[in-house]
């Protein structure tokens, strides 16, 4: 054999890295981007949403509307030149209302679900990194919280109270964290065995870094997934509030309590403060869960590495 | 091995496959053609991802989603296969072609016994009753040594241990008597020793029922003594094909000799390197122009990147390449230490070792019910190991899988706590600190883990990866870090630009690097590496292998290496430590353990590896049955449920360490070699000087 080949010196070469060259440049979060938006369903549902949040909050710049006293002689108007979608009972501008009772209710939406993530992401990351006794307790407290039924509670409330817009997001925001904390604590029972969390407590690492540096990053997708289902879900629960009394103190309402007020609306024949409406919440949920769908296929691409 | 009938069964000709992706097509495949005569088994190696795989599934079109073949032929026994109708290639597999393959846990149905298992395709291909097939599966499994095959017929293959499933898949494959037979990788995910086992099956059964054989692996050592012929697989295409004696001593390939060059064999001298292949494999979406392996071979010239070789040669030795070889690789290169870091293995100062291990015990606790925990039983993982290891000093940790060896390397860093004896480093129970200077404590001790992708947090870039080992030690100021970081990443002999990547942007190869640097991070006086290159390719291996042994040598730091793959153990270490069941049952320096052993576990271990050389006469399976369960394990020495030479005395009373040569113990009543002068004493701490 002529010459002995230039490779296998144990000598690191000087100009080429030993481990050779990195050659892919992406980052998981732009593939996973990539992947959303080759996604049709999903920018059109991106799209809802978007529209709905400049409808809802820059909406009544461009047409403002009356939205504060009453004025009972323009009270049911079917829509006309002067009212889009005509009035409702006490002669409010129904096309204005979509936007100011939509702002209240995206702002509840939102609030609830970041209220359910946040408790539910801490809760579920602590039960399931401490695991043993305290896994099982707080488990089994999810599953007692999980068995009051939320109408039934809402109902008692309905017959006291008024809501805010505040105790509102608070009640969903109770009702629905129970989800993600399962969520989470099935994802981190699976992430805390892995090795790089071994790692890091070899490296002396203290249990709230391991919880914020590794477990919550790490399930952040499952997480963010979630979120959007929740906002859904919670979107829908204010409407439900709504209809069954638990509305929000006049002169705030948000899109369940123009439903609930609206109950007797259809026998009326007034459909103009029935459909839009009901419309603009179907709109607003499958968009959400469109968007959603999406992200979990986007992720789930990124983490099989293709 | 008979001398070869002159029909063939299995004819393929210009076989291409394609797996289309989204975005890309992947020529998996490219114009490969072979034949199988009757009663030949014809090895096909290659490293993973070169499409030795797909070839086998293109053979009964089980290609994956995507996957189609684009031309070529296959014919079984004159029967044209390609573009067959669905309904007829049903026919044909699992009765005249039938597969095995890696992993039998997915392999099977996990709901249906695997009785029933059996019968399936004995009913769908030879139309019998119920009662014929239950005869029929009885006798396969009786054929493929399961034991007690009535018992066991109702049981579901998750009642099964894995060698015992292997062999339900290999009698599924051979119910119906397949001409042909692809096993793709079938013993990949079991240990050495039940590997050996089935390897003996799978020879013998082709002996008895005259099949022909397509042996699909990476393993070099596999294939030595069990194929007729080899096709070398790169990047799609067959480079090399040959008889199995003049591959492996023959060969032209470029790749085939580095491929073979760059495994570590059991009589490897540590003072040299190991060959490497340079960079990766190429990607096949489009395969690259010229020949494929230009970009990675060391006699490469223009005309190699610009025209690809044909397959080519003579008296049925091809191979595809413009400046051919001659044999396999005679000079390797020694390792030099620099002489003014070599750090000698010695004692510390006051006479104590570096690391010492004294009756470490390991158990975990088997429990039932949700909240009151009832402790029912204990997996006995580690029990009473005691051992040192010296400064400067690389010590090996083998044994099979579920001996416990990974669970002492656990404890070893403090990654699990020890339920008995005491874990010292430089004299102090480290463990036993609290707060911060167990924090500061846990510096010394660093570990490297066997899969480099779960070893690191996805979410993370390589500098912060590297950086957290500093923040979590308060180590340096930010620049001082950065500084660290850069220095031991060119030490590992990665790029700069690797530091603002994330861990999936890596080959295999380079995040290992990235695993073991981050290990050095805190300059550590105790590395412990599991199964450092376990999850690698071959060709990847011995860049890693060179890598961490020119550390070694370099930085002087302790380490223990923990593997099932003797030869890497024995290529790093100074001295070896066997594992059985939780406990140690030899230690000496390799040539004790190699050529000296005097446990019978050892002994019969090194002989089950299987050797990639074909004039290696392959011995009688050295031993028989599984490992028993670590729940109960057996009384007196627990190995002597599997051992040849033991007797009542193993069953009564348990072996302690003796002595036979300086620094060479072992734990056994009847051990292959006298023990020597220090045998009075029955040393416990295992080193009688």
């Amino acid at each position: 054999m002529e010459g002995v080949p230039p490779f296998g010196s144990p000598n690191i070469p000087t100009t080429a890295p030993e481990g050779g060259e990195v050659a892919l440049i992406t980052s998981g979060w732009r593939l996973a981007a990539h992947e959303f938006f080759s996604n049709r369903l999903a920018v059109v549902g991106l799209g809802i949403i978007v529209f709905f949040i400049v409808f809802c909050f820059l909406g009544p710049i461009v047409y403002p509307t009356n939205q504060t006293l009453t004025q009972p002689l323009l009270s049911d108007m079917a829509p006309a030149a002067a009212h889009l979608l005509g009035t409702d009972d006490n002669g409010f501008d129904e096309f204005g209302r979509l936007m100011v009772c939509g702002q209240t209710a995206l702002e509840i939406g939102f609030f609830a679900a970041f209220m359910a993530t946040v408790i539910g992401t801490l809760y579920g990351a602590l039960a399931g990194l401490v695991g043993g006794i305290v896994d099982a307790v707080l488990m089994r407290f999810v599953d007692i919280l999980l068995s009051i039924p939320l109408l039934f509670i809402v109902l008692i409330l309905a017959t006291r109270y008024h809501a805010t817009l505040i105790s509102q997001s608070l009640i969903i925001g109770l009702f629905s964290w129970q989800a993600p904390s399962r969520l989470v604590r099935g994802e981190v029972l699976t992430l805390r065995v892995r090795d790089f969390v071994t790692a890091a407590r070899i490296m002396g690492g203290t249990r709230r870094r391991l919880i914020l540096r590794h477990l919550i990053p790490n399930a952040l997708s499952v997480v963010i997934v979630n979120i959007t289902f929740l906002i859904a879900d919670s979107i829908l629960l204010i409407a439900y509030l709504g209809f069954l009394g638990f509305g929000l103190a006049y002169p705030t309402a948000s899109w369940g309590d123009m439903l609930g007020n609206a109950q007797d609306a259809v026998s009326s024949g007034y459909w103009w403060l029935v459909y839009p409406v009901g419309a603009c919440l179907v709109l607003v949920v499958m968009a959400c869960n469109l968007v959603g769908d999406a992200l979990r296929d986007a992720f789930d691409v990124r983490l099989r590495k293709r | 091995m008979s001398a070869p009938p002159a029909t063939s069964v299995l004819e393929v000709n210009g076989l291409s496959t394609h797996i289309n992706l989204t975005r890309s097509v992947v020529h998996a495949v490219g114009d490969v053609s072979f034949e199988i005569k009757a009663g030949e088994t014809l090895g096909l190696v290659g490293e993973s991802g070169c499409g030795k795989s797909m070839t086998g599934l293109s053979l009964l079109n089980l290609l994956p989603h995507g996957g189609h073949i684009v031309e070529g032929s296959i014919k079984l026994s004159g029967l044209e296969l390609v573009g067959l109708p669905e309904r007829k290639l049903r026919t044909i597999r699992g009765n005249e072609i039938a597969m095995i393959f890696q992993d039998s846990q997915s392999s099977l149905n996990p709901t249906m016994t695997i009785g029933r298992q059996v019968m399936e395709p004995v009913r769908l291909h030879r139309g019998v009753s119920k009662h014929e097939a239950l005869d029929r599966a009885l006798e396969v499994l009786e054929l493929v040594g399961l034991p007690h095959p009535r018992e066991r017929f109702d049981d579901f293959p998750h009642q099964l241990s894995g060698g015992l499933r292997q062999r339900v898949m290999i009698a599924i494959a051979l119910a119906c008597e397949p001409k042909v037979l692809v096993a793709d990788e079938p013993t990949t995910a079991l240990d050495v020793t039940i590997q050996a086992q089935i390897l003996a099956l799978l020879d013998d059964l082709e002996e008895r029922l005259g099949m022909s054989t397509l042996l699909i692996t990476h393993d070099m050592g596999v294939v030595a003594g069990r194929t007729d012929r080899i096709n070398v697989m790169y990047a799609g295409r067959i480079v090399e094909t040959a008889t199995t004696y003049r591959l492996f001593t023959g060969m032209r390939h470029p790749y085939t000799q580095a491929l073979l060059g760059s495994i570590p064999s059991l009589d490897q001298d540590r003072e040299k390197a190991l060959y490497t292949i340079p960079g990766l494999p190429p990607d096949l979406a489009p395969p690259p122009s010229g020949c494929r392996f230009a970009a990675r071979c060391a006699y490469a010239t223009d005309e190699c990147r610009e025209h690809e070789p044909p397959l080519d040669g003579a008296e049925g030795h091809l191979f595809a390449c413009w400046h051919p070889v001659d044999g396999p690789i005679e000079r390797l290169p020694t390792i030099v230490p620099p002489e003014s870091v070599k750090v000698p293995i010695a004692a510390t100062a006051n006479g104590r070792h570096l690391l010492e291990l004294d009756g470490v015990v390991r158990e975990f606790p088997v429990t039932a019910g949700i909240i009151l925990r009832r402790k029912v039983d204990s997996v006995k993982a580690v029990s009473g190991v005691t051992l040192h290891v010296d400064a400067g000093e690389t010590f090996g940790l083998v044994g099979e899988s579920g001996c416990g060896k990974t669970t002492l390397g656990k404890l070893i860093v403090g990654a699990e706590l020890p339920d008995g004896g005491t874990v010292e480093l430089e004299g102090k129970r480290v463990f036993a600190l609290k707060g911060r200077a167990l924090r500061r404590a846990r510096r010394d001790l660093q570990m490297m883990f066997q899969d480099p992708y779960a070893s690191l947090d996805p979410r993370m870039r390589v500098q912060a990866i590297l950086r957290e080992p500093l923040e979590i030690q308060k180590i340096g100021s930010r620049q001082e870090q950065d500084e660290r970081i850069t220095t031991v990443l060119r030490e590992v002999g990665l790029p700069q630009t690797a530091l603002e990547r994330y861990p999936h942007e890596f080959s295999g190869g380079q995040r290992q690097r990235v695993g073991l640097a981050r290990a050095l991070m805190l300059d550590p006086k105790v590395i412990v590496a599991d199964e450092p290159v376990s999850a690698l390719d071959v060709s990847i291996r011995s860049q890693i292998l060179n890598l961490m042994r020119r550390l070694q040598l370099e930085r002087g730091t302790a380490s223990v290496v923990i593997s099932h793959d003797l030869a890497v153990v024995k290529y790093l270490s100074d001295r070896i430590g066997v594992m059985y069941l939780g406990k140690l049952v030899e230690l000496g320096n390799g040539d004790d353990i190699y050529r000296r052993a005097a446990h019978p576990y050892t002994d019969a271990l090194i002989k089950t590896i299987p050797v990639p050389d074909p004039a290696v006469k392959r011995a009688d399976i050295a031993i028989s049955g599984e490992l028993p369960s670590p729940r109960n394990p057996p009384s007196g020495c627990r190995f002597r449920t599997r051992c040849p030479r033991a007797q009542d005395l193993c069953a009564e009373e348990e072996p302690l360490l003796r002595s036979f040569g300086p620094g060479h113990v072992a734990a056994c009543h009847f051990p292959l070699q006298a023990p020597g002068e220090a045998a009075a004493e029955a040393v416990a701490d295992g080193d009688p000087e």
